[in-house]
This record gives structure tokens, C-alpha cells and sequence, in this order.
């Protein structure tokens, strides 16, 4: 009898330890773009690690080669990563290309729900097709364009004096982009603590994606719009429209007579540094670089203000930035990457995460009461979510963004042809892929 | 006692191996040796280039396994052949090929010829002119924009200082009539060095006595620069400028690196539009089409330039 119980007991258990979940430890890579907000969550996936046992790696890339690296990674069925925190416009080619997997029946099964998340977010991050609820990504980094100015130049009274006679308002945060040109016009050239300054640091790199995340920012505001909001894909008219060449003609404007000599290929490090060394007076930027201006010693603290991309004549929008955090169908550590995102996913990690300088787009945070005032920019994040609006995110969007840069940095910076035809140029090219892909 | 190296080789050879070996023809046996070789090259260079050409009439795209592969016929090539934009990578790349082998040929050839004296501090003047050619483009290419920079760049400030307008009034990279020019000044300066010393080599082969008798016929320098320096060195001018067209055909990190092909697309040379339609807008079958016809338009042109050079070197 002892010797059959023994003999039982050692079944059970040796079954039982067999059948038990075991705890196995995965190195977890995760790709990013390489900025600021990646190093912030090098910091907060500390605590992932401390908790989950896994030990998580980060491939980051500068933002002029992310795309072209991280596409072909993806396009290779490579194994790098495990989580990628795409761009938003890449959402269309992971769900359709099998790089992304679901996550509809993981986030049912962990009780992660979109609507805890800033609506603008999921629309531009997670869903595939666009306003379906199919998620292939969790919302993990809000950004929108967004201004800075030099609140301490604005204040000066003599500068004030001098704008209110020149233009019969106050010189203070644009309302409308008119009034920003103005501004922009105002400083252009002028001495400040003996220093040329310029009016406005804007987008005009031609290489990956640059002027095309600026421009749009007027382009919508004027009127322009993807396609016939009726028919998808009809693209005359909406591309091209009377009010999409006057928001193209607008930015050439203040291109020409607003911006630092040799700015024909800036990006967001290039804003950057003309800003904080004191160049300009104005910045357009992604929302990400708030929270670095508002600690720098040269123009830091009160000496900067934020504002929300002004409305024009067409409506009152702003370009889309930010990214989701998806799982990468290669991977061989799925369940670890998903435990990632669950844990990512909690509101107390999404509030450190925003302590942290990530801007989270959980809810729970941004509506917080004590949001707005955390930080002096935190305001302008939230009424700059409100006005989102994205390029595409097709599968062909690479096609699509190249074909915009090319024609928009033709007219804008090389000052060839018309704004017009430049328009035109691009109905004829997002045609001709909609019809390599069938769906025209 | 046989002496001949075969027969050193025959003696050598392990009686297994010749065992083995013995019954095998010599065609056989060289067969064995270099079938290797045609495989590592059937399957590294061939096949691609095969596959290539199927690609090139099809609508395959890299990034999209999932759609299917249409054959498509001549339909690429149609649309290259017929595209303004791809026609003006092409005029962008003529007249970057035409000046940087020009100022690179005057340049370094005349950089040549007074190395070729005898002064003091030869030695360290030519290391110091061969410097730019052993940086990485890609540093070059950096450190030029901000040379080129209006408002702290040194070419800038220079052509201020020797002309008297604003250094702020002009942007090299940023203005449609310069960019151009940027690079190519760029590309001049960078690889001048290179057809300097390939026509060193070709001056130091010219043996003394021939201008020695050419004094003694009393023919003036003017004279024998034109009737033996210039004839004698052309072979190795030739040889520069075909490395230098070939590897300017194909530039693109210094291009990419100063200018990324703008301002609007100015600058953005056949290499650099191959490459966003292959990797950036992932349009296979199209960029296949594209490179076939830059691949048959460089090897044509090629040809013709090594008969040319051949027929300059049997004269």
C-alpha cells in the first residue's frame, strides 16, 4: 500500500510540475525611433523588467532612417524585434502584410479597452481599416505639430509697441496662421540683443517625410482634404482643391519670407536647435520636444510658450504624430511581447510614463483634472489632439509620402511651377499607385 | 630527371589522391577546379540578374508577398521611358558626370604635373592633397552642409570675403541654380586626388630619354608637353575617367547626405530615385525595369569607352 501511494503521489507531482506555467524569462526587443521619449521608456520598462523577470533590449533608430530600417525589417519577416512602436501611417501594411498580429481577442481577454484611450489615438494608431474596430497596436505614444514661440521676445514692450502700430493687435500667440505669418514677418531679420533673428523654423526636409508633415498643417486648414469624404479614393477636387492651392501657396509664403537662410531641409533636430540657440522666433515641432525646450537653460521656463497649429480659412486642424506599440507576427517571444503591452497598458504606468515626458494617450491621464496644469504645455497637447488628422495609412503610403515630398518640396523650396500644378502633379501619382493597387 | 612544373606537381601529389584522380582528363580536372567558382557566380551574379529581368515585367513588389505576381509585359518600361521625372534623374546625372569628370580631369592632371617636379616638400604635399579621398563620404558629405550653412559656413563666409556679398544672401544647398553645382564641387573635391595619382603613375612611366631626345631635337616644352606628355598619359586619363564615371554614375551617400536629392528634386541623381522605388515605395517589378535600362545604358556605354581606350593604348 505505502509503496503504491508513494508511487502516486511522486505521478501527481512530477505531472503536476510538468503541467505548471512555467516562468520562463525572454530577452524582449523593442524598436523605436531614437529620441527622447525612447530614452524615458528605457527608464520606465525598469520596472517591467523587475517585475516580469523578462529583459528587454531597444533598437532605436535616428527619424531619417527609421522608417527605411524598420520597414525593411519588417518587410524581411526579420526577428529583431519583438515590439515595434511603428508609425501610425504603417498600421495599414502591418495589419495587411502579416508584420502585426490582432490584438482583439488579447485585449477582450485582459479587459484593455479602446475606449479608455483618447479617440483621435486609436483612430490614427491602432485600427485597420480605418474607423473598424480591428487593433493591431495599443496606443502608446500621443504627438501631434504644435508651435513654440519665444514668450520672453513677445513680452518685450517695445517690440509690442512697435508690433500693435504695424499690425493694430497685440503681439501675442496666433490665432489664425494669417496672424502667424505676420508674427513670423515681424521678427524676420531683426536685431534682438544684438542677434539677427528669424521669424519661424518649419519642416522643408525632402528626404523622408519632413515637409510633408509641415505642409499639411496649412494644406488642411485651407481645405484640402485626402479624398471625397463620400467616395474613397476620389481624389480631384479634395487633393487639388481652390482652397488646397491657397494652403500650399500659404506655406510657400512663409518659407520664403519667414524662415532662417539655408532652413531648405529641416526636420525636427534642425527646429530644434534653431530655437533653442535663439534664432527664431517660432518653432513648428512635434509635441515631444516640449518637454525638452521647457528645460532648457536658454529658453526654458517662462521664456516659451505653446500653442495649438492656428485655424484658417478652410478649418482648424493639425498634423498627426505619435505611434502605437505593436507585436511583431516574427517574433519568437509573442506571449512575453503581449505581457509587455498588458503591463504598459495599466493607468499607473501611463501616469509615470507622462511624468516620465512620454505623452500617454490612456485616458485616465489626460483627463486627470490636474493634467492641464502639470506642465505649462500640457494644455496645448490636449486642444492639439482635438484637431487631429493624419496622412494616409495605406499599405502604399511610402508611395504616397514620396510622391508628396517630391512634388511638395518642388514647388515649396525649389519654386518650381505653381502650387497648382504642383497639386495636380499629386492627384496624378496617388492615382496611379490607388491603381497598381486595385482599388480605383 | 623531368624539371617542369607539372611534373614537380605530379610528384608531389599524394599516391591516393593520384589514384584517384588518375583517368580523369585535364578538361575534366579543370572542370573540377573551377566549377565552384561558375557556381558561387551562377548563383551570386547570374540568377539575379536573371531574376531581374523577369521582375522587370512583372508588378511583383517585395513588401506585399501576399498580392499576386502579374505579368505585365513591357508596361515598366513603358512608363520609365516615358516618365518626365525619371528623365530629369537622368539630365541631373549627365551633368553631375560631365563636370566632376571635367574639373576632375584639368584638376587632377595638372595636380599631377607639378607633383611631378622636384620640389622641396614633395612627399608631404602630396599626402595633404590625397587626404580628402580617404574620408568616408558619408562624413564628407556631413561636413560639407555645414560648410555650405549660410550663416556660419566657411564656403559661405569665402565667397563673402573674395566677392563682397552677403555670406546669408546665398545658400549653396538650398537654392535650385547651386545645388547643383554643390555637389559637383563637393565630388571635385574629394576625388580629384584619385586622377592626380593615376596620372602620376602615368607621368613617372615616362621614360627620360625620350624628352631627352626631344631636346636634342630642340623641341620646345610647349612641344613636348603636347607631342609625349599628353600622348603618353592619356591611356591612364582614360582609365581615371572611366573609374571615376562608373563610380558617379552609382553616387548616392554623398549626394544623399548633402542635398537628399532637393531642393524639390534638383539633385536627385539616377542611383538615388532607383533606390526610393525599389526600398522606399517597394515597386520591384518597376525598379527592376529601371535598373535593367541604367544597367544596359552603363554597359554600352562602357564598351564603347574600353574600345576607345584600347585603341588609344595599341597606338
Amino acid at each position: 500500500m505505502n509503496f503504491k501511494m508513494i508511487a502516486a503521489a511522486l505521478s501527481v507531482a512530477t505531472v503536476a510540475t510538468m503541467s505548471a506555467p512555467a516562468a520562463k524569462a525572454d530577452d524582449l526587443t523593442l524598436c523605436w525611433a531614437a529620441w527622447d521619449p525612447a530614452n524615458a521608456l528605457v527608464e520606465l520598462s525598469k520596472d517591467f523588467e523587475a517585475k516580469s523577470g523578462h529583459k528587454m533590449s531597444f533598437e532605436f533608430v535616428p527619424w531619417p532612417n527609421f522608417a527605411d530600417r524598420m520597414l525593411n525589417e519588417l518587410n524581411s519577416g526579420g526577428q529583431l524585434c519583438d515590439l515595434m512602436i511603428g508609425d501610425s501611417q504603417w498600421i495599414g501594411l502591418g495589419a495587411e502584410a502579416g508584420h502585426y498580429i490582432k490584438l482583439n481577442d488579447f485585449f477582450d481577454a485582459q479587459g484593455i479597452s479602446m475606449k479608455d484611450f483618447i479617440p483621435a489615438t486609436v483612430t490614427g494608431y491602432a485600427e485597420w481599416p480605418k474607423g473598424t474596430p480591428n487593433y493591431w497596436a495599443l496606443p502608446a505614444f500621443g504627438d501631434v505639430v504644435g508651435w513654440t514661440y519665444r514668450k520672453d521676445w513677445f513680452a518685450r514692450p517695445e517690440l509690442q509697441a512697435e508690433y500693435k502700430k504695424t499690425y493694430g493687435r497685440d503681439l501675442e500667440a496666433p490665432k489664425t496662421l494669417a496672424e502667424l505669418k505676420d508674427i513670423a514677418e515681424f521678427f524676420q531679420g531683426r536685431e534682438i540683443d544684438g542677434t539677427t533673428v528669424y521669424g519661424a523654423a518649419i519642416y522643408t526636409e525632402r528626404g523622408s517625410e519632413g515637409i510633408t508633415m509641415g505642409v499639411t498643417n496649412a494644406l488642411y486648414n485651407y481645405g484640402f482634404e485626402y479624398s471625397n469624404p463620400d467616395k474613397p479614393y476620389d481624389l480631384p477636387g479634395y487633393v487639388n482643391s481652390d482652397g488646397a492651392v491657397k494652403g500650399l501657396e500659404f506655406y510657400k509664403a512663409l518659407y520664403d519670407c519667414c524662415t532662417p537662410p539655408g532652413s531648405s531641409d529641416w526636420y525636427m533636430s534642425e527646429d530644434i536647435d534653431a530655437y533653442k540657440s535663439g534664432q527664431v522666433a517660432l518653432q513648428m515641432n512635434f509635441a515631444f520636444i516640449w518637454p525638452g525646450v521647457n528645460a532648457d537653460p536658454n529658453v526654458g521656463g517662462d521664456k516659451s510658450g505653446y500653442f495649438a497649429n492656428p485655424p484658417g480659412p478652410g478649418g482648424h486642424f493639425a498634423q498627426l504624430g505619435g505611434q502605437g506599440i505593436s507585436v511583431v507576427s516574427y517574433s519568437d517571444s509573442k506571449d512575453a511581447a503581449l505581457e509587455y503591452i498588458k503591463w504598459f497598458a495599466q493607468p499607473e504606468i501611463q501616469k509615470h510614463w507622462w511624468k516620465l515626458g512620454g505623452y500617454s494617450a490612456l485616458r485616465a491621464v489626460v483627463e486627470d483634472p490636474t493634467f492641464a496644469s502639470s506642465q505649462p504645455y500640457a494644455q496645448t497637447f490636449l486642444d492639439s489632439m482635438a484637431i487631429v488628422k493624419d496622412f494616409w495609412a495605406e499599405p502604399s503610403y511610402a508611395s504616397l509620402l514620396l510622391s508628396m515630398q517630391a512634388r511638395v518640396h518642388k514647388y515649396v523650396v525649389a519654386g518650381e511651377g505653381t502650387a497648382k500644378e504642383a497639386l495636380d502633379g499629386l492627384v496624378e501619382d496617388w492615382t496611379e499607385v490607388f491603381e497598381d493597387e486595385g482599388k480605383l | 630527371m623531368s624539371n617542369t612544373a607539372m611534373d614537380r606537381v605530379a610528384e608531389a601529389t599524394p599516391p591516393k589522391v593520384a589514384r584517384r584522380i588518375r583517368g580523369l582528363s585535364d578538361r575534366v580536372i579543370a572542370w573540377i577546379f573551377v566549377a565552384p567558382t561558375i557556381a558561387l557566380l551562377l548563383a551570386i551574379n547570374i540568377f539575379p540578374l536573371l531574376w531581374t529581368v523577369w521582375l522587370s515585367f512583372t508588378n511583383y513588389r517585395a513588401n506585399r508577398p501576399n498580392l499576386p505576381v502579374q505579368w505585365i509585359g513591357l508596361r515598366n518600361y513603358e512608363r520609365i521611358l516615358s516618365d518626365a521625372d525619371i528623365w530629369a534623374t537622368m539630365q541631373a546625372t549627365a551633368h553631375f558626370l560631365f563636370w566632376t569628370l571635367f574639373f576632375q580631369v584639368v584638376l587632377g592632371f595638372a595636380l599631377a604635373w607639378l607633383i611631378n617636379r622636384k620640389f622641396k616638400g614633395n612627399d608631404l604635399w602630396t599626402t595633404i592633397i590625397v587626404l580628402p579621398m580617404m574620408l568616408s563620404p558619408a562624413v564628407v558629405g556631413n561636413f560639407w552642409t555645414f560648410l555650405y550653412q549660410p550663416q556660419i559656413g566657411l564656403f559661405n563666409y569665402g565667397i563673402a570675403f573674395l566677392t563682397g556679398v552677403d555670406p546669408t544672401s546665398f545658400s549653396m544647398i538650398g537654392d535650385v541654380a547651386l545645388a547643383p553645382w554643390s555637389i559637383v564641387i563637393v565630388d571635385t573635391w574629394m576625388w580629384t586626388p584619385f586622377v592626380m595619382l593615376i596620372c602620376l603613375a602615368g607621368l613617372r612611366s615616362i621614360p627620360d630619354y625620350i624628352y631627352e631626345a626631344a631636346e636634342c631635337d630642340r623641341a620646345s616644352n610647349w612641344r613636348q608637353f603636347w607631342t609625349i606628355t599628353v600622348p603618353m598619359v592619356l591611356p591612364f586619363l582614360m582609365l581615371a575617367v572611366l573609374f571615376r564615371g562608373i563610380e558617379n554614375f552609382k553616387m548616392f551617400d554623398l549626394v544623399v547626405q548633402l542635398t537628399g536629392g532637393g531642393p524639390g528634386s534638383i539633385t536627385e541623381l539616377t542611383s538615388i530615385n532607383l533606390k526610393r522605388e525599389a526600398f522606399e515605395k517597394w515597386r520591384t517589378g518597376y525598379s527592376s525595369a529601371y535598373a535593367i535600362i541604367l544597367f544596359v545604358t552603363v554597359f554600352g556605354l562602357a564598351s564603347i569607352y574600353v574600345k576607345a581606350l584600347n585603341k588609344v593604348k595599341d597606338r
